[in-house]
């Protein structure tokens, strides 16, 4: 923000502001750190907070010899953080997508959920559990691996269809909702003709919860989301070139194109990664590039690291929340994100003067 | 510095759009592109600007053809000032401006990026508004923003769309003035499409008159803006007064009535030719 009145070197309030930005990641980063440890302190057992980092400090530095009781450890490594830490890099690689997205779309309601790439996890999970049939893998893993192609595929048919048309955001977006539609009637199909066990297991995916978190789990979207991200705010640069508007683009020296494409390649990966471990989690991937934007700005060079924090913070707080505010019933993570995060977000629209978007 | 249009043609699907285009621009001179809606002046700076690729012909900058290099070389040459930006995402006037130093680096930001930016702000008066966003500013204000970025890309050749479009008569004449300034300084070879005749008029060292993507006439302001010329490109009465060498054009018989002269040509033979 501009200071108001007060006449200053531009140069002197321009550094400011980048340095404001910096502050706002560090802050957003120790947060997060604070925050992961008080989750992983709160449940039916009894663990402070010291215990939680003492455990956490044993097993990275073990040549510390801290000693640590073998149940807290269990209790701290296999129960809890498994799944506080899948909050962290699911929040992370929902949130970059959607800004990508947002982005490349020019469009602040766009987000992987909006253009179809959950509808078809979702039916792709559906299919799996309800017909049992998948394309690869059986058991446990038919789920994942269904719902995994299936948000590809839907991203490949997203990016045929708009490629006919040039690439044009209108014609992805649109295509997009058409094929959500589509697979949620699709999912819907299958609820109808399921049996009521079926039934329950479907909808039970659809809510979206981290409850299900492994070590390997985390592994895998960990390095998708590492893989993607220095790509991403590679592109960041483009992302704003790209902002205002394609010819613009085109004549800063972007190949719009082809960024638009690899960017949503790579978004629409990461939310598959994602989604097909946790079931469907929407809201944050509109979310927290929004809520960012008005905080720091539209600058995707901080707004991509930016939202990944916040998006780590409403997902583990949400799945805070959710195992701690109605115990011992477990509110899945995708609901309450929804229910407390929509008011909140309502909130900070009435509260922005500014109009950021027409 | 100079900028030569050979023979360009392009057609949007079957509909011929530019039909043999043959253009020439010095360094330090403004050429303006008049004409009708529709017979091809932005189409022409998008051609230029490799935004549309020409089914024929080549545009050349000091011997080199454009269609060689790739999009990032020729961001360094070439600047584009759109008629308008679609503002959907909060970014700050100082941001939008560090914009043009995009085809300059790679991500990182040097200090020589940055002290251009702010001397391109001071020097168009924007030093104010660096933090501001670029979506609250007016209409002129955007207009200079956009001009200003165009500058920080350091380019030799500026395009603009319209830029005194949606501008009110003190910033029209602002604006183009700072255009006419910066090109005379920084010796730049600048094209413009512009609507208002007289202030191509005012502005222009050349005006090149488009009817139905064709140059009809090319040259000093004086002998392309006469009585005939735009009696038969717009199909229009006028009267031009010659002062002072600038040839200032008055519409007659602005009622529609008792028009003979309007009514000559009539659109259909106007499609043939």
């Amino acid at each position: 923000m501009a200071a108001k009145g007060e006449v200053l070197d531009p140069r002197e309030a321009y550094s400011r502001l980048t340095a404001r930005k910096i502050l706002f990641i560090l802050i957003g980063l120790g947060g997060l750190v604070a925050l992961v440890l008080v989750a992983t302190s709160l449940g039916s057992a009894n663990i402070s907070v010291g215990d939680v980092a003492s455990a956490v400090v044993a097993r990275i530095l073990p040549f510390l010899g801290l000693q640590i009781g073998d149940n807290t450890d269990a209790i701290i490594w296999d129960v809890r953080l498994p799944r506080i830490v899948l909050g962290v890099v699911a929040g992370a690689g929902l949130a970059i997508s959607g800004a990508t997205m947002q982005g490349i779309m020019r469009n602040p309601l766009v987000s992987p959920f909006t253009i179809g790439i959950s509808s078809a996890a979702g039916f792709g999970a559906s299919v799996a559990i309800v017909l049992g049939a998948g394309m690869v893998g059986s058991g446990k893993y038919l789920v994942i691996t269904n719902a995994f192609i299936f948000s590809l595929l839907a991203a490949f048919l997203v990016y045929g269809l708009a490629r006919t048309r040039g690439m044009r955001p209108e014609t992805l977006i649109l295509s997009g909702i058409a094929l959500m539609y589509f697979f949620s009637a699709g999912t819907s199909l299958l609820q109808y003709i399921a049996t009521e066990e079926e039934v329950h297991a479907v909808v039970h995916w659809l809510f979206g919860t981290l409850a299900g978190a492994t070590w390997e789990n985390i592994l895998v979207i960990t390095v998708i989301f590492l893989a993607c991200l220095p790509f991403l705010m590679k592109y960041s640069w483009d992302l704003n070139a790209m902002v205002a508007g394609d010819d613009m683009a085109t004549s800063l020296g972007v190949n719009t194109r082809r960024v638009r494409a690899l960017s949503m390649a790579m978004a629409t990966i990461i939310t598959a990664g994602v989604i097909c471990f946790t079931g469907i989690i929407g809201f944050v991937c509109l979310v927290s590039p929004h809520i960012t934007r008005m905080i720091i700005g539209a600058d995707h060079r901080f707004l991509l690291p930016c939202s990944c924090i916040l998006g780590s913070v409403l997902l583990v707080g949400a799945d805070l929340l959710g195992r701690t505010a109605f115990q011992p019933t477990v509110i899945p993570a995708g609901i309450v994100v929804s229910v407390i995060g929509v008011p909140f977000f309502i909130y900070l629209i009435l509260r922005t003067r500014k109009e950021y978007f027409q | 510095m100079k900028m030569q249009i050979n023979g360009v043609k392009f057609n949007y699907g079957s509909v011929p759009v530019l039909r043999d285009v043959s253009l020439g621009i010095g360094g330090g001179e403004l050429l303006s592109l008049v004409g009708p809606n529709g017979s091809g002046k932005t189409t022409l700076l998008r051609c230029i600007n490799r935004i549309l690729k020409p089914r024929k012909g080549a545009i050349m900058l000091e011997g080199k053809n454009l269609a060689e290099l790739d999009l990032k070389a020729l961001a360094r040459c070439i600047g584009y000032v759109p008629q308008n930006a679609p503002s959907s995402f909060p970014l700050t006037v100082f941001d939008t401006v560090l914009l043009g130093r995009k085809p300059h680096v790679n991500w990182r930001l040097g200090e020589r990026d940055k002290a251009i930016v702010f001397n391109t702000l001071r020097m168009m008066e924007l030093e104010d508004l660096a933090l501001r966003l670029f979506n609250e500013l007016s209409g002129g204000e955007k207009q200079k923003v956009l001009i200003a970025r165009a500058i920080a890309q350091e380019p030799r050749v500026l395009l603009l769309d319209e830029p005194t479009n949606n501008l009110d008569l003190k910033h029209q004449l602002e604006v183009l003035g700072l255009i006419a300034g910066l090109v005379n300084e920084k010796n730049l070879s600048a094209v413009m499409a512009m609507h208002d005749l007289n202030l191509a008029a005012t502005f222009s060292s050349k005006i090149a008159m488009l009817d139905h993507g064709r140059v009809y006439a090319a040259g000093e302001p004086g002998d392309v803006l006469n009585a005939e010329n735009i009696r038969t490109v717009y199909g229009v009465e006028t009267i031009v007064k010659n002062d002072s060498g600038r040839p200032y054009i008055i519409p007659s018989n602005t009622n529609g009535k008792n028009n003979a002269g309007l009514n000559h040509r009539s659109p259909a033979v106007a499609l043939k030719e």
